[in-house]
């Protein structure tokens, strides 16, 4: 059995220690926010934080999913940048928005952490690994931006 | 598939040394996972080695630092610990999310030819630890690689950690990754170059490149034609032109042509020579 936290709940699975933590959220516990795009590390629409960090769960055996915290789009913690991205424009057909918003919250609780910069250019390299084919980015900059200013008062 | 998930290092080197199937390790998986999941490989006994904590981190030694085969290209560009040229590759390594599980070892482990991290531990003279339950033993960077995704590993053996030489404080070091975009893209090719010039006399060179070879290479050319020269500008070019010509071996591939590795190998290395 593998015991980990999932947005804040204690769960266990029975999984192959090789299975893919992107199949288990999907298949086994139902949670069909997180989605698949290449399967092979390149688009993000998989990203989850893992212990504060965003990573793909395509890539990532459920061997090292054991004892650790996992956050998904089905959490909370992420509702003002999910309203900015609303309000900016920075979603179109949603594939890639759920892996955004949590690299999006990956990176602002970074930056909060460690006193980073929040521009255009930080923002820009933070979602780099996240492919987008309706917006443009533009709308979604914007929103991280806008959610950036008023984190803290969500 | 058999599956072992050991908790300390003396447990990984007993598993190894047992192994009777051809143990597979598993670092961040970056690499192994995407050649399983596209079938490209589907080995028969995986060896989870995330979980020992003696192959994460940097540590500062008497004369370098090292740095464990597990640490992440997100921890090495935030160490102040890490070369510069090195936290300058780490930065370029796939995205966040690659970076956030990519690690050393891995880039060693799988010694593609396109490798980002392993050019540079050539230019800064690395050497490689490789334990097993036998003993252990180092290995320059260079000696560790020994051909297209082939290294000096045996199936007994696990990458402990790289080790880096203090720099001295006068060294001039480059790196440069040409790629399609600035995220998530396979290197057309990546040069890293250490040196030292006293007087005008270059006094120390040692370089490393990726993507214009089948494997990743040092150069020798390079450095034979520089070391004990003035720096000028002609013998720069010249060297550089060299290089390219002796140390370059470019294939054509799908993401770029061998005349326009040369040609831009070249280029690069004047630049990162020239400042
Ligand atoms: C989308 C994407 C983008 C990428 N971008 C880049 C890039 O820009 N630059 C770049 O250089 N690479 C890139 N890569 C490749 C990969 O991320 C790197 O090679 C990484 O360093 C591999 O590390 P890992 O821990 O994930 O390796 P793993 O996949 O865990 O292992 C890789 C290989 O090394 C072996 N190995 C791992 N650790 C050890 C050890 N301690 N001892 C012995 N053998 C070991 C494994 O057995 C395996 O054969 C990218 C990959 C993806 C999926
Ligand atoms: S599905 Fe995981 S990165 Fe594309
Ligand atoms: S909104 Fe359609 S891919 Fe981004």
């Amino acid at each position: 059995m593998i015991q980990f936290r999932l947005n804040g709940e204690a769960v266990s699975v029975d999984a192959h220690p090789m299975a893919r933590l992107l199949s288990v959220l999907r298949r086994d516990l139902r949670l069909t926010g997180t989605k698949e795009g290449c399967g092979e590390g390149e688009c993000g629409a998989c990203s989850v934080v893992v212990d504060g960090k965003v990573v793909n769960s395509c890539l990532i055996p459920m061997s090292q999913i054991d004892g650790t915290e996992v956050l998904t789009i089905e959490g909370s913690g992420h509702a003002n940048i999910q309203d900015h991205f609303l309000a900016e424009g920075g979603t179109q057909c949603g594939i890639c928005t759920p892996g955004m918003i949590m690299a999006t919250r990956a990176f602002l609780e970074d930056a909060e952490a460690t006193g980073a910069a929040i521009d255009e250019d930080s923002v820009r390299a933070a979602l780099a690994g996240n492919l987008c084919r309706c917006t443009g980015y533009g709308k979604i900059v914007a929103a991280v931006l806008a959610a950036a200013r008023t984190e803290g008062d969500a | 598939m058999k599956f072992d998930k050991p908790r300390s290092l003396g447990e990984a080197l007993s598993i190894l040394a047992d192994a009777e199937l051809e143990p597979h390790l598993l670092a961040g998986g970056t690499d192994l996972l995407v050649e399983i999941d596209t079938g490209r490989t589907a080995p028969p006994h995986v060896v989870d080695i995330w979980g020992i904590p003696e192959l994460h981190g940097i540590q500062r030694e008497a004369e370098g630092v090292r740095i464990g085969s597990l640490t992440t290209c997100t921890e090495l560009y935030r160490d102040a610990r890490t070369p510069d040229i090195l936290r300058d590759a780490a930065w370029e390594v796939g995205a966040e999310q690659i970076r956030n599980r990519a690690t050393i070892g891995g880039n060693l482990g799988t010694a593609s030819p396109a490798a980002d991290l392993t050019p540079v531990l050539f230019a800064l003279g690395a050497t490689v630890r490789l334990c097993a339950r036998r003993g252990d033993r180092d290995l320059s960077a260079r000696q560790f690689i020994t051909g297209y995704r082939s290294n000096a590993l045996r199936p007994s053996e696990l990458i402990h950690s790289v080790w880096i030489p203090d720099r001295p404080d006068d060294e001039r070091r480059a790196f440069r990754k040409v790629g399609t975009r600035r995220a998530q893209s396979i290197s057309k090719l990546v040069v890293a170059v250490a040196f030292r010039i006293e007087g005008e006399v270059v006094i120390a060179c040692r370089g490393g490149a990726g993507s214009v070879a089948p494997r990743t290479i040092d150069l020798p050319v390079l450095t034979r034609e520089i070391l004990g020269r003035r720096c000028t500008p002609e013998r720069i070019a010249h060297a550089a032109r060299m290089s390219a010509a002796l140390d370059c071996a470019p294939v054509d591939d799908v993401r770029s042509t061998a005349l326009y590795r040369r040609e831009v190998f070249a280029r690069v290395l004047v630049d990162l020579l020239s400042r």
